[in-house]
């Protein structure tokens, strides 16, 4: 009877790490913005003082400006971004059906200036790029985030979970070992958040520009010393898609500021 | 390139005001090199002026260590309606200006 009962503690015991660890369940999902001082989160809050409003208003004057061989402007077919693009970004990545897997937004702004205004791709983490994207997303500020819910998208999820959930690099490290398992504790002196991606592309006082998702990500594992992916590989779009639908429900925040 | 200024649109005389302004700019320190050793010329803002009706009433030298982008905050005693005018001056002939109206009752 005792050594039954030592089995089942020492079941549970063995079993609750592995309950805890993982997944944050919705009503404890939180912005990078909870983890900031009040400083940085001043900065943010006031448009005025908010450093990724100059790209906002870059992102403004690009969508009007005609452009490729096509001489279209984005704004000639999609009209006032203020109505057009609202809650866009809270789609994206989404599933692009011409090419079976999903897309960023700054992918889908490329494939726009290809297809339709015959225009040059512009290059990942440009100021024109980031200023687009930012423009785009900037319209869905405030809304509830829902990227992931396309049914196919789903199996481009688990992909991105089950890279969430890889050790990898030197120091062997999953990004969940530290953004599902350890948020709320620091490494060294800087605060470990959730990683959930609010308010990208993002205005970051360490870079002192605007960046991307997949910019951040590609610093968190040059972090953990492994080869991080390229821009525009189908992994960090996975990963992206896996991130923006782990932050269902989170309200968009672009363009958000961070240390 | 984009500014961001914030004047109250509407002020009693007499009022202290505070003006806040951002700017576009790389801020680029000149200490730096490139992956390959070569080194990043300087490119920054070295001087910030605002006139309020043709009267300078505030001026900043920048240097190397001010961050990109840079945010600059100031008070002034609101007196008489009129214009605000900022100009950045910087490196490789960068000039910029902006403005902002203000009515003082």
């Amino acid at each position: 009877m005792i050594s039954w009962r030592a089995i089942a503690v020492a079941t549970l015991f063995t079993a609750a790490p592995a309950l805890l660890a993982g997944e944050i369940p919705p009503d404890a999902r939180r912005s990078g913005y909870t983890f900031m001082g009040p400083d940085t989160r001043a900065m943010q809050d006031d448009d005025t003082t908010n450093p990724g409003m100059l790209f906002v208003l870059d992102g403004e004057a690009l969508w009007a400006k005609k452009t490729g061989s096509a001489s279209r402007a984005c704004a000639d077919c999609h009209g006032d971004a203020r109505s057009s693009m609202k809650g866009v970004a809270a789609r994206y990545p989404s599933f692009d059906k011409s090419l079976g897997r999903p897309v960023a937004l700054d992918q889908r702004i490329n494939l726009c200036r290809a297809d339709h205004q015959q225009a040059a791709p512009l290059p990942y983490e440009s100021r024109d790029l980031l200023a687009l994207s930012a423009f785009v997303a900037h319209q869905s500020r405030g809304i509830p985030i829902t990227a992931g819910d396309d049914p196919q998208a789903k199996p481009f999820v688990a992909q991105g979970r089950a890279l969430f959930m890889q050790r990898e690099g030197q120091l062997n490290l999953a990004c969940t070992n530290c953004h599902d398992d350890n948020f709320d504790k620091r490494l060294a002196g800087a605060p470990i958040t959730q990683g959930q991606p609010t308010g990208y592309p993002l205005y970051r006082l360490e870079w002192q520009t605007l960046g991307s998702l997949a910019r951040r990500l590609r610093s968190c594992m040059t972090g953990v010393r492994a080869q991080a992916y390229d821009y525009g590989s189908p992994e960090l779009v996975a990963l992206e898609l896996y991130l923006m639908s782990r932050a269902r429900g989170l309200a968009m925040e672009t363009p958000a500021v961070r240390p | 390139m984009a500014a961001l200024i914030n004047v109250p649109s509407k002020a009693k005389r007499g009022d202290i005001i505070e003006i806040r302004t951002l700017t576009s700019h790389i801020m680029e320190t000149g200490f730096r090199h490139t992956a390959d050793g070569k080194l990043v010329p300087r490119d920054i803002i070295t001087s910030f002026a605002c006139r309020y009706n043709g009267t300078e009433i505030f001026r900043a030298d920048l240097f190397p260590a001010i961050a990109a982008n840079p945010y600059l905050s100031f008070f002034t005693v609101a007196k008489d309606s009129g214009k605000f005018e900022f100009e950045w001056i910087g490196d490789n002939g960068y000039s910029t200006t902006a403005s902002a109206s203000i009515t003082v009752e």
